[in-house]
């Protein structure tokens, strides 16, 4: 009995894991190409997850159907957002973007809070809500796994993109070196932009995704932007797969020492994990 | 640059402006508005020094802060200590933390060394909301004492508070302006511009960022005491939240960090800001205050990403061309 309820535990952080890998996948791109850690990656999360929610209420799409959509406004909020807010900030210390993207977070985080009000909102007439998967004696619920499952596949095909495609070497070589990439004839500025844009549409799809089993709220990236922060430095800032094994990571310390010590601990165990990740690699699990 | 009679003569203004102040002006929000000022100012200030000078982006000084904030206040509770003697404690205990962080966390770079002092605060608060001495989320209220100096208590006035805060704004200032002209001061820069000049210069890094630590950790837990006092209730979500910290940065980087009057430009434009939009637009519970001031927080960084010392320096460049 103990051992199923630990296994049990263990799944359950493995699921919330995998979300929190492309959160922080998509935060990380940002910080290996152009040095910024933008804070309203949180509230981009939160828009998703709105766009999601608003389309089931007021047309009745699926949100696994509006998926989709839901990217793709991301990826529009994206270049957007790069082209005023990010771009006049661009080649200034890294705190500027920072502030920057941090009063772009108060902002649409309230702007959201006017319209829509504080109400936490869930949709549960999807057509995964409530059922569950029986495998021997572990009770997993579907929408969770179908989250998880869609997020590290998601993951997965940008690891591909980048690796593989053709914008993705220009985009490793604007982050390698972005003279050089100039000189090589990369028009950086447009793998910038194409690059904010993409981590927006990252957290478009785990927005999209996660709204089938998680509240709504306005305040609901904070808890995730907080947690995507360390776990991009817990993977070495810039690393897509450091990001991914981080996040796994932070989601078992989640669960797994939240059920042994106490929920009111869980996140000070993650961030006590950072810490002796960090003393032991003061670059992170992979940087080098 | 201005020279360095430039500076006095322009503090001695802001000084005689800063001690008539309340008294001609009677009004309380006004007077509230000051201090809070005058606050953050010092706040910003003993942030700069680290974060500003020497380079290390802290996004965990609302731990320091909280400290301050709760030696001052659970002593006083517990045992009717003064909170002067609570504001030293705290301030000693900060420094002990900055040293005991300070080894660890000084060997990390950039954003490692910042997200950790973040953790560091993060775990601070937890700690706190569970802490059943300081009686965990409720948080702590002052006890009903004898207003006066001894409690660092006034019920009827908020002059006291103005001037025991002014002193020490002006400490913290004239502090800043002699190290930023002493030996130390240029280590600190050397510090920020590279780390590896610096030591192969000589420098010993490690030393000389401890030292802007625990500089910095002690006046800002000396402002969480006050802070506390002031406000005469305190619970970890006010007090040792990311939110603090960000305030701190924030202030500092909108006015200019690594310059003698940035942290004073950036909160007299944005606490002021912060303050009159809530008192005026706060009361709907919508957050238009906050869209304001996010928007308005993006207008200033878009247009002036140096800050707004930048924008003195570019004004005084084309005043001396003419």
């Amino acid at each position: 009995m103990d051992l199923v309820i630990i296994l049990q535990v263990i799944i359950c952080g493995l699921l919330i894991g995998f979300v929190l890998s492309l959160i922080a996948v998509g935060l990380t791109l940002v910080w290996g190409v152009m040095d910024i850690l933008n804070f309203a990656h949180g509230e981009f999360l939160m828009v998703a997850m709105f766009s999601s929610l608003l389309l089931f209420t007021t047309t009745g799409i699926d949100p696994l159907f509006s998926l989709p959509i839901t990217v793709g406004l991301l990826f529009l909020i994206g270049l957007l957002t790069f082209r005023f807010v990010i771009r006049p900030v661009l080649g200034y210390p890294g705190l500027v973007a920072l502030l920057i993207t941090f009063g772009l977070s108060i902002f649409i985080r309230n702007v959201v809070l006017f319209f829509l009000g504080p109400d936490f909102r869930v949709i549960n007439q999807s057509i995964l809500a409530g059922k569950r998967i029986i495998l021997w004696n572990l009770h997993l619920s579907l929408p969770q796994v179908v989250t998880s499952l869609g997020c590290v596949l998601i993951t997965y095909l940008i690891y591909l993109f980048i690796s593989k495609s053709k914008f993705g070497r220009a985009l490793r070589a604007t982050a390698l070196d972005k003279d050089t990439a100039l000189l090589m004839g990369i028009n950086t500025n447009r793998v910038f932009a194409l690059t904010f844009a993409l981590a927006a549409a990252c957290v478009g799809a785990a927005g999209g995704l996660l709204v089938n089993f998680w509240y709504v709220f306005p305040e609901v990236g904070v808890t995730f932007v907080i947690l995507s922060f360390v776990i991009v430095a817990m993977g070495g800032f810039g690393n897509i797969g450091g990001a991914f094994l981080a996040g796994i990571l932070v989601g078992l310390v989640l669960n797994v020492g939240g059920f042994l010590v106490g929920a009111e601990f869980k996140y000070a165990l993650v961030f006590i994990l950072y810490l002796i990740v960090i003393a032991l690699r003061p670059k992170g699990l992979f940087g080098w | 640059m201005k020279t360095d009679r430039h500076h006095i003569i322009i503090f001695s203004w802001l000084l005689v402006f800063l001690v008539i102040a309340p008294l001609l002006i009677r009004d309380t929000q006004f007077q509230h508005l000051l201090i809070m000022l005058m606050l953050f100012a010092t706040l910003s200030q003993a942030w700069n020094l680290i974060g500003g000078y020497a380079g290390q982006v802290s996004f965990g000084h609302a731990a320091f802060f909280g400290i301050g904030a709760y030696a001052a206040m659970a002593p006083l509770n517990h045992w009717g200590l003064t909170p002067w003697a609570g504001m030293l404690i705290g301030g000693l205990v900060a420094i002990a933390l900055a040293v005991i962080i300070g080894f660890p966390v000084f060997q990390l770079k950039g954003h490692y060394f910042a997200i950790s002092t973040f953790a560091i605060a993060e775990i601070l608060r937890e700690l706190f909301l569970s802490w059943e001495w300081v009686d965990g989320a409720f948080g702590l209220d002052a006890p009903v004492l004898d207003p006066g100096f001894y409690n660092l208590m006034f019920y009827k006035t908020k002059l006291p508070y103005h001037y025991i805060v002014l002193v020490f704004f002006v400490v913290m200032m004239f502090l800043v302006y002699r190290i930023e002209r002493s030996r130390m001061g240029y280590y600190f820069r050397a510090i920020k511009q590279s780390l590896d000049a610096a030591e192969a210069l000589g420098v010993n890094t490690t030393k000389y960022k401890l030292y802007a630590m625990m500089v910095s950790a002690f006046f800002t837990a000396i402002c969480g005491s006050v802070y506390a006092q002031y406000s005469l209730h305190i619970e970890p979500e006010m007090v040792l939240s990311l939110h603090i910290s960000i305030k701190i940065v924030l202030v500092t980087v909108l006015g200019g960090a690594g310059t003698l009057w940035g942290p004073f430009l950036g909160s007299v434009i944005l606490i002021p800001l912060q303050e009159y939009s809530r008192i005026w637009l706060g009361g709907t519970g919508k957050g238009i205050d906050l869209i304001i001031l996010g928007a308005l927080i993006v207008v200033i960084c878009a247009f002036e990403p140096g800050g707004i010392v930048g924008l003195f320096k570019r004004f005084s460049l084309r005043k001396g061309k003419d």
